[in-house]
């Protein structure tokens, strides 16, 4: 009972220091923007240890953070062939891959007609189908290894991508073309000088709805059949032997890899969009 | 010889309304190193004939030839330079990569490029903001360098649609002032098109006065002014007498009519 009252007490001090920083004379320092979340998030897992341990909570309902760190800790070999075989080699392939064709398909639409009203229709259609429906067909056709997954990801960040992309080619004023006319500059030159500088916020926007996308597809195809490792496959097994911790600790992995990658697109993205208002400073 | 010449130029828009006559029986002819000003309400034409004759819109009819040729044909071998209503800069290029851009896209060699690029800078009197973004900079210093950009490369006409449209009037003066500076310098020649009176009287060698529905020329103002101008010859007795033509002709053509 004493850790339940205890996990209040933290509470309460926690969220009392993080107001005092944020309505402090120091808020708009870089050290008290990194220090009230990371004290947040430090208040929340003290809370959930406390809780977890003061109200007995059974680790198959919900496992205390230590618990899950001990797990993470010990089972790292196994976390990061999971990581290196669903991040890396299922998401982060079939995410460059499914950009790539869909950037090219995007350029293709921009340039002729016909595609415009031939091509975004199937784009739509397929964005439309269920993942769950696709991935088992998907797993037959390019077999358990990581190569399906790959083709999961490929679908799911092909459509958001190609839409933003069309979308961004299409982004220039009237006087912006005018003034390409006046020069006579061929196509390729106004869209290397002109629409795709312009077009960059937009496939930004694509390229970062698609990060989550990509882990989200990789491990859900895992699901519907793959090699005795990833993170899907563990996840799904450990539930079903409720190795719940194990479970916890596939998430976190999952939590900062997801991050990670976003975070790479994000600054990526004000290297190279620095000009537009969004980002200016 | 007449750099620009037109002859029964019309142009009619097909419209969901039924056709627009934008242009109608414009004859013109504009020679080297004039300063031609089109005067005129909106939807007078005027800048629809400044963009014919750039090529971004096609006549229906009548002749129109710049430097001998058809406006495309003048177009593709970068006769001019246009300066837009708005600067258009792009963000995402510096000062100097915007004045620059043109002659990337014409392929001129890089050592050339820098060198132009300085001068016409310093033309503008932008010297030192080669490394500022536009929108690092104020709305006149930003039209500015867009005339530094059309000025960039070798075309000896300027078309100028209603460049210092957007300006306060204060910085407007300025600019006219080192407009017709750089005029007699570069002896390009100018066709530029605005709303207001006093600069269109300020500026021009020639002064078309032209009237909407349909568009048309209603008069054309030959200046007596010499071409040396300081700003405060806008008080003196021949500025006044154009200007007070101008307006008769604006009234003439039936502009405020409504």
């Amino acid at each position: 009972m004493s850790s339940v009252i205890l996990a209040f007490v933290v509470w309460a001090a926690g969220s009392f220091i993080c107001v005092r920083i944020a309505q402090g004379p120091g808020h708009d320092t870089t050290a008290a923007r990194v220090a009230v979340p990371v004290l947040f998030g430090v208040t929340i897992l003290a809370m959930w240890e406390l809780l977890v341990r003061g109200l007995e909570v059974s680790p198959v309902i919900l496992p205390a953070p230590s618990g899950i760190a001990d797990r993470f800790s010990g089972s790292a070999t196994v976390l990061w062939q999971d990581f290196l075989q669903t991040v890396l080699k299922g998401a982060l392939t079939g995410y460059i891959i499914g950009c790539s064709i869909a950037f090219l398909a995007a350029l293709a639409i921009d340039r002729v007609d016909f595609l415009k009203r031939g091509l975004l229709p199937i784009g739509n259609f397929v964005a439309a189908l269920p993942i769950i429906g696709i991935a088992p067909i998907l797993v037959s056709w390019f077999g358990f290894d990581w190569h399906s997954k790959a083709a999961v990801v490929v679908v799911m960040v092909f459509f958001p991508m190609l839409v933003n992309t069309v979308q961004g080619l299409a982004d220039t004023t009237q006087m912006q073309r005018d003034l390409m006319k006046t020069y006579s500059a061929s196509y390729w030159q106004s869209l290397v000088k002109l629409r795709l500088p312009a077009a960059l916020p937009f496939i930004f926007n694509g390229l970062k709805i698609s990060t989550t996308l990509a882990l989200i597809g990789a491990i859900v195809a895992e699901y519907f059949g793959s090699p005795t490792r990833g993170m899907g496959f563990r996840i799904s097994t450990e539930v079903g032997r409720l190795g719940i911790d194990m479970v916890w600790a596939e998430i976190t992995v999952a939590a900062i890899a997801g991050s990670v990658f976003y975070g790479l697109v994000v600054l990526a993205e004000r290297g190279l969009t620095f000009w537009h208002p969004s980002q200016r400073s | 010889m007449s750099v620009i010449e037109a002859k029964k130029l019309e142009l009619v828009f097909q419209t969901n309304d039924g056709p627009v006559h934008a242009l109608t029986d414009v004859n013109l002819g504009i020679g080297k190193g004039d300063f031609v000003s089109f005067i005129g309400p909106s939807g007078c034409g005027k800048t629809t004939l400044l963009r014919c004759i750039a090529g971004l819109e096609t006549p229906t009819g009548g002749d129109l030839t710049v430097n001998g040729m058809t406006p495309d044909e003048a177009r593709r071998s970068r006769a001019y330079g246009y300066v837009f209503q708005a600067a258009g800069l792009y963000p995402w290029r510096t000062i100097a990569g915007n004045v620059r851009l043109p002659l990337e896209i014409m392929g001129y060699p890089k050592a050339e490029m820098s060198e132009r690029v300085a001068r016409v800078l310093d033309l503008v009197e932008l010297a030192g903001f080669e490394k500022k973004y536009p929108w690092q900079l104020s709305g006149g210093m930003q039209q500015r360098a867009s005339i530094a950009r059309a000025l960039a490369f070798d075309a000896d006409i300027l078309l100028m649609d209603e460049p210092f449209g957007a300006l306060d009037e204060i910085v407007r003066d300025h600019l006219n002032e080192q407009l017709l500076q750089l005029w007699s310098r570069t002896e390009k020649t100018i066709a530029f098109v605005t709303h207001s009176i006093p600069e269109a009287v300020y500026l021009s060698t020639r002064i078309v006065v032209m009237s909407p529905r349909p568009g048309r020329i209603t008069d054309v103002i030959e200046s007596p002014l010499p071409k040396e101008r300081p700003l405060d010859i806008r008080d003196s007795k021949e500025f006044l007498e154009i200007a007070h033509r101008v307006r008769e002709g604006l009234r003439a053509g039936h502009a405020y009519d409504e």
